[in-house]
């Protein structure tokens, strides 16, 4: 018991030690230090680091990597004591949740000659709570020896993913996990309409062979060969190209260009660094920095597309690009949680018994098209028309009422009470779960008649 | 009156220095673990719009078809995880601690390497062999036109949990099988017992409290974890539901809690109900000369045998770090069997930028190891050996640990301790690494508990009565006699949260909040969200193991080197 007594004195004088000198090191960097929170990966902040602290040598960056999600609970949990300059992501919506909880601070970047818009997007903040660096597109990535192993064609919109050569072969991540992804979607529901964006988005889920948690997970799985087609912002997709994996990719005609951002934090502790960081994201050395094969995002600032690589994608000539949707934050804002929830409900967790019916109509209209019959045809698209029936309409998805079930704001007791969310949630299952099967049996009533 | 009478004599029997160390850990698991759990899962039984107490989100639970379905899918998948990971375990450990088994050692550290799935690569590194389009597959399908679905959904999920944590039965196995009296096994032998019927009747059963330590650690786990069915894309259970709840519908949502509690509820009913089966059989041996069983010499043809199983099942352990290994040396390794090319770049990489990682985590994880061990040892030796009212409420509270998911004990930790200022610097108390440190040990200390209670179980108690009848205080007697003959047993527990505390990420992320100060986790996942970063992961995960392997490997020499010295093992 000696011996345990004096171990544990050492380990008292050690941890005694250990508590002294991490304080004064605490003391020490306290200036001159500027804390970016980030779900950017390491190959971009990395660069940017490197690149900033060459021109800024006085400034030590430290970054803290967290996927969108959590950075935005960090920062929400860590408010009442800041110790955070610069947020920086790609998702505009985050940062539209920190600008309403009133996490950030408004800059205006001394950096001229940034267009008023990318696309049809505007690139900065109206109130200028955060500025957009660099532009994202969304489109669809592929595997080129998956595609040749299994024949497949190179698909080119979002329709080709409906076809049944896709059937299993794709994959997406879920937009409730991956901000990059709801916005995919939401793209496609703004560009197609309510119902029509639903029904392609349900018949490209058909074919999906998984929806993965995180984003990275698609462009991870195509470029393993795990499967043969992702739905994938095109960074991931051109800096895969760029390390080496034989992957392509395209931009479909329905698509938006985003920008991605950086803010700095409400009572940033080192503001003036935060802020010449921001000027310097936007400096013609700061863009240059996108161009990198590891990185591949789209300047901002078109003049740095003059030292671009060939075939570089640039939505300031290429007026294709991101034009054809207007896409309308404030619609996306109002829906979000219900589009999310849709999503997953409908989805996500109902994948097997949704690739099931798909699968039956799939096959039901090859015989078809073999043996006519107009009584199965008819069939088929009632199986269609089933697995593409949603629960709420557009003018429901954005009812306040409907958004309250998600939201969790403290109502007055003169406020009507939401349902909660796990009833709403159980009876859009429900509902998907019985058309799914219904069209399932359609489809194979379809299928005797014409076998 | 009588009442009255016994409360006071339960109290003279207190003595004071069980009761102060109780106190202790009473009060470091309260402000560790329970406060920062209780101050995230209120919200379970809160009314969303009223904030009053409510069961109703309970109600929904339970109808809710997903949440059902993810209930029933999860108790499928610990079930039957238990079973295949105790098919993996019984030979090895059977065969190495039964037999004259050259490398026995090297084959004991080997089978803790699987612990040691760094998160996002060890699933990476399977889906690259196993996959669908992994290398298997892609062979089978060329050159006999099938394949085989291992990595399908439940399956998948099955075959990956029961490779990463067989382990548990393998260390708390062996331990048990080491420490069981050779006389009890000579006896049966006397009485004409031999063969399997040997094993069956003396061996196995004497062994349980190591099998049962290791195979409730292996269901709770399993249970328990989110890292693997998220990884592959499972996401009908229930750790993955309480995982996506939380960390994409909000920190507010009450059904993430509510799946938190169940998931709490069910691993100590899981407890409880191997406490159970154990209840009122006496595992303790008391003859200490023996020291484990005797090791009986194979003869040729069974030695090929055994060693072509336990060849086969190390192969298949460590596949997902052979595949990791084949990753980290890969240029591109893409829907073919072997990577195109291989080069050496990767650790060139990791070596000039992530030493600091290095080190980070080995200071955390071996803190968090001792810790644990320390207060494993402690729990269990109030629990068995005192009778000091509540002591089993320690037990529980600790193994409830297993249950809280990392997310929300980050979640409370940084709730509880962002608000208190640290002395000297005013830094948040939660940016302090030693909270890390605390994070850690918490989630690790069942693990450490369950191996140092089975190893006390097996120390029968009239070896302290004897020393104490020779005149040893108690402390003297815990000291020089309990823990050295716990020994076998406390590193096992020191080995197995070394292990998983070094490679631990759920908790971590949430509280790393500067890159100087966080583990190879928070390295690991950060390389990983990158195409780029894919070999230096592989690489900086190969570095995670080989540190935890030669850290098991040298602990289990230490102990052997011990043990002959003691005259235990000749």
């Amino acid at each position: 018991m000696l011996r345990t007594t004096r171990t544990l004195r050492n380990a008292a004088a050690a941890l005694a030690v250990l508590l002294l000198s991490g304080a004064t090191a605490f003391a020490q960097d306290a200036s001159g230090k500027l804390v970016i929170v980030t779900s950017f990966p390491k190959d971009l902040t990395t660069a940017f680091q490197q690149a900033f602290q060459k021109a800024h040598p006085q400034v030590t960056v430290e970054i803290l990597n967290r996927n969108t999600n959590a950075g935005v609970k960090y920062l929400q949990e860590t408010a009442s004591n800041n110790g955070v300059d610069l947020f920086w992501a790609s998702a505009p919506d985050a940062f539209e949740v920190l600008k309403s909880a009133k996490l950030l601070q408004p800059y205006k970047p001394k950096v001229e000659g940034i267009p008023e818009k990318v696309g049809a997007y505007p690139v900065n903040d109206p109130e200028g709570m955060y500025s957009g660096f660099a532009a994202s597109g969304y489109g669809i990535m592929w595997n080129t020896r998956y595609m040749k192993a299994n024949d497949l064609p190179a698909p080119k919109e979002w329709a080709d993913l409906t076809k049944p050569a896709y059937y299993d072969h794709v994959a997406i991540s879920a937009p409730s996990r991956s901000g990059t992804t709801h916005l995919t979607i939401e793209t496609i529901l703004q560009g197609e309409g309510w119902e029509k964006g639903w029904r392609t988005n349900k018949e490209m889920a058909g074919n999906y062979r998984t929806i993965t948690e995180r984003s990275f997970g698609v462009p991870d799985g195509v470029n393993s060969g795990a499967f043969g087609v992702g739905i994938v912002i095109d960074f991931f997709a051109l800096s895969s190209q760029a390390s080496g994996f034989p992957v392509e990719f395209v931009y479909p005609t329905v698509t938006t260009i985003v920008p991605a951002n950086i803010g700095v934090v409400k009572n940033a502790p080192n503001k003036a660094a935060a802020e010449t960081f921001v000027d310097f994201l936007l400096s013609p050395k700061g863009q240059e920095v996108l161009l990198e094969p590891a990185i591949r995002r789209l300047p901002v600032n078109p003049a740095t597309y003059e030292k671009a690589p060939a075939g570089y994608p640039n939505p300031f000539k290429d007026k294709s690009l991101g034009a054809q949707v207007n896409f309308d934050v404030e619609v996306s804002q109002a829906r979000y949680n219900v589009v999310d929830a849709l999503f997953d409900q409908l989805i996500t967790f109902q994948l097997d018994d949704l690739k099931a019916a798909t699968k039956a109509i799939q096959q039901g209209e090859a015989a078809l098209a073999k043996k006519p019959n107009d009584k199965a045809k008819a069939l088929l698209a009632e199986a269609r028309d089933l697995v593409a029936a949603m629960p709420v309409t557009a003018e429901q998805a954005a009812d306040p009422q409907l958004a309250g079930a998600f939201t969790v704001e403290r109502k007055s007791a003169k406020d009507a009470v939401p349902e909660r969310q796990a009833q709403v949630e159980q009876k859009w299952a429900a509902f998907a779960k019985e058309n799914y099967a219904a069209a399932r049996k359609k489809a194979d009533e379809a299928m005797a008649l014409v076998r | 009156m009588t009442s009255l009478a016994l409360t006071r004599d339960r109290i003279a029997r207190v003595r004071p220095g069980p009761a102060l160390a109780a106190l202790l850990i009473a009060a470091f698991l309260l402000l560790f673990l329970v406060v920062p759990v209780v101050q995230v899962i209120f919200v379970a039984f809160q009314d969303k719009t009223t904030g009053a107490f409510t069961l109703v989100n309970f109600a929904d639970f339970f109808r809710n078809d997903l949440f059902m379905r993810s209930f029933g899918n999860s108790v499928y998948v610990s079930a039957m995880s238990v079973v295949v990971a105790s098919l993996l375990a019984l030979p090895l450990a059977y065969l190495t601690t039964r037999f004259e088994f050259r490398g026995a050692v090297l084959i004991q550290s080997l089978g803790i390497i699987p612990l040691i799935m760094p998160p996002f690569i060890g699933a990476v590194a399977m889906q690259l062999l196993f996959g669908r389009n992994g290398s298997v597959n892609l062979l089978l399908r060329d050159h006999f036109g099938f394949s085989i679905p291992f990595m399908e959904g439940l399956n998948g999920v099955i075959f990956v949990q029961s490779i990463h944590y067989f382990p548990f039965i393998l260390i708390n196995l062996s331990a048990s099988l080491k420490n069981i009296d050779r006389a009890m096994e000579e006896s049966a032998q006397n009485l004409g017992c031999h063969g399997f019927r040997l094993f069956r009747r003396i061996v196995f059963p004497l062994a349980m409290p190591g099998y049962v330590a290791g195979a409730s650690l292996v269901f709770i786990k399993v249970f328990d974890d989110l890292g693997t069915p998220l990884l592959l894309n499972v996401n009908d259970m229930l750790a993955p539901q309480a995982y996506l709840r939380i960390s994409s519908i909000g920190i507010a949502d009450p059904m993430g809690y509510v799946i938190s509690v169940v998931l709490i509820a069910c691993s100590l009913l899981a407890l409880w109900v191997s406490a159970l089966a154990m209840r009122g059989k006496d595992y303790a041996t008391v003859q200490r000369g023996g020291g484990g069983l005797a090791r009986r010499r194979m003869k040729p043809l069974e030695l090929v045998a055994a060693y072509a199983v336990v060849l086969l099942i190390l192969v298949l352990v460590l596949a997902p770090h052979i595949g990791l290994g084949l990753l980290s040396f890969a240029t591109i390794w893409s829907f073919s069997p072997l990577p195109d090319a291989f080069t050496l770049k990767h650790y060139h990489t990791v070596f000039t930028e992530s030493g600091q990682y290095i080190t980070n985590t080995l200071l955390y994880a071996s803190l968090a190891a001792l810790l644990d061990v320390v207060i494993g040892t402690a729990i269990a030796y109030l629990v068995l050996r005192t009778k000091l009212p509540g002591r089993q409420w320690l037990d529980y509270v600790a193994m409830a640990a297993l249950a809280v998911p990392g997310v929300v004990l980050g979640i409370g930790y940084l709730r509880s301790f962002y608000g208190v200022p640290m002395p000297f610097s005013g830094q948040p108390l939660s940016n302090f690494w030693l909270i890390l440190v605390f994070a850690l040990a918490i989630r690790r200390l069942p693990y450490a508990l369950r191996a140092c209670t089975a190893a006390l179980q097996q120390v029968s108690s009239s070896l302290e009565e004897a020393a104490e009848n020779l005149g040893a205080t108690k402390l003297r007697t815990v000291g020089r006699i309990v823990v050295p003959l716990m020994s076998g047993g406390i590193l096992a527990g020191f080995v197995t949260s070394f292990a998983t505390a070094a490679v631990e990420l759920s908790a971590t992320i949430m509280l790393v909040h500067s890159q100087s100060d966080a583990p190879l986790a928070y390295g690991l996942y950060v390389y990983m969200q990158s195409a780029a970063g894919r070999g230096p992961g592989a690489a900086l995960g190969i570095f995670a193991v080989i540190i935890v392997g030669l850290g098991t490997y040298l602990s289990h020499v230490v102990i052997e080197r011990g043990r002959r010295e003691r005259g235990q093992d000749h």
